[in-house]
């Protein structure tokens, strides 16, 4: 197999550096503001969520990508933070949803058809599920399980199929984090240091016909400025 | 009460790919042409840069650049017996919406159809005999053969600067081309893309097992290229936003990019954007077309009389504009009888997945739309289909066009779609695995088909589309067929590991697909059974024209744009030098 590492800007990824040491050399690895990133995880200011909300939110996000040895995961990233910001805005809003009646629920193949916004379809999905369960305070097996009850079932939370608000949620969180982090999750674009995606760069043209070439540049944010420092819209004094 | 506008010559519906082509050819010609546009104006500079552009949440997820389904969308269902549901939130394929419609995002892949796609019943019932397929089959010929369209291919593809090799120039095979295709007059107009790590695998792997892999054509630019309309196009930087987005670097070929800054200096040409065409107005006699009605953004309605009228909207739209304006028969599926929504077809797509090593990098994100390496020996009528009991095709190759992660982290079969076993697939995986691509054809069926919904209404309170349509087996046996093929070339690509299968039923619009929608109001040599004849011509009110991929009385293997390209330029010819000379009827 060809190896041109000579010619990408280092000789080291940070992609490998994850994958060859443990959990503290990827500690080691990411840049300085990650460890800060890790302790502000929940210190976000929700301007949708109230707490019972976003205590669901974050023990459920944590499950579904977890903090492990590849990496930080969903909850370090700041995907609530996401949720909160996406369901408080437009695309929460119903943005770019037909929303004409009636309303009947057809076969999977017709998509969703449910009277919800996505903020409302949040809000009634987890109001139910919290009734029913202190979801934040179960051991981390019990979580999965209600997670997967959730997605294999469609038990009925205040109208919203479980599966559907499911598929809803696994949808943001992925959505959180890998998205740009000026949206406010993948913090410090942790995300795509972990996988080796470069973000919003743009030109690879000297690269492509260099095969198998071991890609090392750090990711770029729509929202960084010339000293690197990404500017996300909601920071929170003392964060 | 509408506003009566002065009248013009000719009122374009839709400012896309073919109202671009149309209005210049049009306004060349001395023709005054109104443009009539449902979005916004949008421009290169400053829309399209970057990094703003270069943000997948916006783009891709959230479809910025695409129709926006709380005002209108289309209603589906997969047979007659199901109640058809609107698409509340588009994604199974993404119509366009502003200047430039959907070539502003399209991915730039660009082909020729063959004549056994364009005389397709002449020529399958030739090779294979009449009854070889059911009578639920309604496939048919185009009236239009590969070499009458031939020279408006070759303009096509030289505004748009083209990047490729030609494998059959007037029937000399070259090497390293793809030596299937029809006979062009001559080579693309710039050279063939770099080829990607994954591409080069797809090759060797390909010629190992004796096929003819060459470049895929592609709108993604090679290197530098001024057009005949003197616009010039820069080289591509590979950056991974091409399908979903407008190109940062002028260097995909649009009509932003290729016709439009001539176009929009022409005094002959009117924009106006924001304009939501109702109907085309017809006289009393129901005969000739009067010209349209449309609302701008403050619910004004006003009348633009016009002399000729011409359809140019995303394929989809050009047959409900039909059906709401009352040109033509409806098609109505338990008789048979009528040609407005007839014989609608899509796509038919699969994708086998190679898993590499992580000494091997993709490097996924190091792409553009149309770069890739292809195999035609599926294509069309290129292999015997005698003994398979199925018509059409498709061609296989690697064409992995982004990396974005949202959309893309692939994982082997067996992964929990969540979780700890989740995130480190994703990790382990995300550079190191690539996909062949099965791009095939869509046979025309008596059950899928176009009507107006019953129930469903736009912002305009207008009926929506409806949408009825599942895969025919005919499609599912080529699929099986095809996907095999490629799935044995994925195994000899150096992969610890292969995953992929066949399209199957039922089709569904909550998974990306294709936005190639196809048929409805197609063309034709018999009034009975086609809403246009050969010239894009409605058979019904001659001074109406239709151009689109809704002509297509069938789907091809491949891509559409370079056929509704070159179809734009044919009916634009035939317009100027057929139909201006002597309005009426160009086939009796």
């Amino acid at each position: 197999m060809a190896k041109d590492d000579a010619s990408a800007p280092t000789n080291l990824s940070r992609r490998r550096l994850f994958q060859a040491a443990g959990a503290a050399g990827v500690a080691a690895a990411l840049p300085a503001g990650t460890a800060q990133a890790q302790q502000r995880a929940s210190a976000t200011a929700y301007v949708f969520f109230n707490p019972a909300e976003s205590a669901f939110i974050e023990a459920a996000v944590a499950r579904l990508i977890p903090k492990d040895e590849t990496g930080p995961g969903a909850l370090e990233a700041g995907v609530p933070n996401y949720i909160d910001k996406q369901l408080g805005g437009a695309w929460g809003a119903g943005e770019r949803l037909y929303r004409s009646g009636p309303w009947q629920q057809g076969v999977p193949s017709q998509g969703y058809q449910l009277p919800f916004t996505p903020s409302e379809l949040f809000r009634t999905a987890i109001r139910a599920i919290n009734e029913k369960t202190k979801f934040s305070k179960l051991p981390q097996k019990e979580q999965d399980a209600f997670l997967d009850s959730l997605q294999k079932g469609r038990e009925d939370l205040g109208g919203v199929p479980s599966n559907v608000f499911f598929e809803s949620l696994l949808q943001v969180t992925i959505e959180g984090f890998f998205s740009d982090p000026a949206y406010g999750g993948n913090r410090d674009m942790l995300a795509w240091k972990m996988i080796g995606f470069p973000g919003a760069y743009a030109d690879f043209y000297e690269y492509v016909d260099k095969h198998n070439v071991a890609y090392t540049a750090p990711p770029t944010s729509l929202a960084q400025d010339a000293r690197g420092w990404i500017h996300v819209h909601v920071v929170r004094k003392g964060s | 009460m509408a506003t009566r506008l002065p009248e013009t010559d000719v009122v374009m519906l839709g400012v896309g790919l073919v109202g671009s082509i149309v209005g210049r050819e049009l306004t060349r010609a001395g023709l005054e042409v109104v443009g009539l546009e449902r979005g916004e104006p949008r421009y290169t500079v400053p829309d399209f840069q970057g990094p703003a552009m270069h943000d997948e949440l916006r783009y891709s997820i959230r479809t910025s650049l695409m129709m926006d389904t709380a005002k209108e969308t289309y209603t589906f269902r997969n047979n007659a017996e199901q109640t058809a549901l609107p698409i509340r939130r588009i994604q199974g394929f993404l119509p366009g919406m502003g200047l430039g419609g959907s070539a502003v995002h399209w991915n730039g892949q660009t082909w020729r159809f063959h004549d056994s796609d364009l005389r397709m019943r002449t020529l399958a019932t030739e090779r294979y005999g009449k009854d070889f397929l059911g009578p639920e089959y309604t496939f048919q010929d185009w009236d239009v053969s590969y070499s009458e369209l031939e020279p408006y291919y070759d303009r096509f593809e030289y505004l748009l600067g083209i990047a490729g090799k030609a494998g059959n120039l007037r029937g000399r095979k070259v090497p390293g081309g793809n030596v299937l295709e029809e006979p062009r007059a001559r080579d693309y107009p710039t050279r063939p893309m770099k080829e990607p790590y994954g591409s080069a695998m797809f090759r060797k792997a390909a010629e190992g097992l004796g096929y003819h892999p060459f470049p895929a054509p592609s709108a993604n630019m090679s290197e530098p290229y001024t057009n005949p309309e003197g616009v010039t196009l820069n080289t591509c930087m590979f950056c991974g936003y091409c399908e979903r987005y407008g190109c940062e670097h002028f260097a995909k070929s649009s009509p932003q990019t290729v016709v439009l800054p001539v176009l929009l200096k022409d005094p002959k040409f009117k924009l106006r954007t924001h304009c939501q065409v109702q109907r085309i107005d017809l006289d009393s006699s129901g005969r000739t077309a009067t010209g349209v009605t449309y609302v701008d953004a403050q619910g004004r309605e006003f009348e633009q009389p016009a002399k000729l009228v011409v359809v140019g909207l995303f394929a989809l739209n050009n047959v409900r504009m039909m059906l709401l304006s009352k040109i033509g028969a409806p098609y109505d599926p338990s008789s048979g009888n009528g040609v407005v929504g007839r014989n609608y077809t899509y796509q038919t797509t699969s994708g086998v997945q190679v898993f590499y090593d992580e000494s091997v990098n993709i490097n996924p994100f190091m792409r553009s739309g149309a770069c890739g390496t292809v195999i035609a020996d599926f294509v069309a009528d290129n292999f015997d289909h005698a003994k398979l009991g199925f018509l059409g095709g498709a061609y296989i190759g690697e064409v992995l066009t982004h990396g974005r992660p949202i959309e893309f982290h692939p994982t082997p079969p067996g992964t929990p779609s969540w979780g700890s076993a989740w995130k480190k697939a994703v990790v382990r995986h995300y550079n190191h695995t690539t996909v062949v691509n099965v791009h095939g054809s869509s046979i025309a069926t008596r059950y899928n088909y176009l009507d107006l919904d019953p129930t469903y209404k736009d912002a305009w309170g207008q009926p929506l589309m409806r949408m009825t349509f599942d895969f025919p087996e005919n499609d599912l046996k080529m699929s099986a067929y095809v996907t095999e093929r490629a799935a044995e070339i994925a195994k000899a690509m150096g992969g610890k590991q292969t995953a992929g299968g066949p399209r199957r039923r039922p089709y569904t619009v909550t998974q990306y697909q294709s936005t190639h929608n196809t048929g409805g109001t197609i063309m034709g040599a018999e009034r009975s059974t086609s809403a246009l004849n050969r010239y894009c011509q409605s058979w019904d009110v001659p001074n109406v024209f239709v151009i689109g991929a809704s002509n297509f009385p069938q789907n091809a293997s491949y891509n559409p744009t370079d056929t509704v390209g070159a179809l734009a330029y044919w009916a634009a010819d035939a317009i100027v030098n057929k139909y201006v000379k002597s309005p009426g009827p160009l086939v009796s």
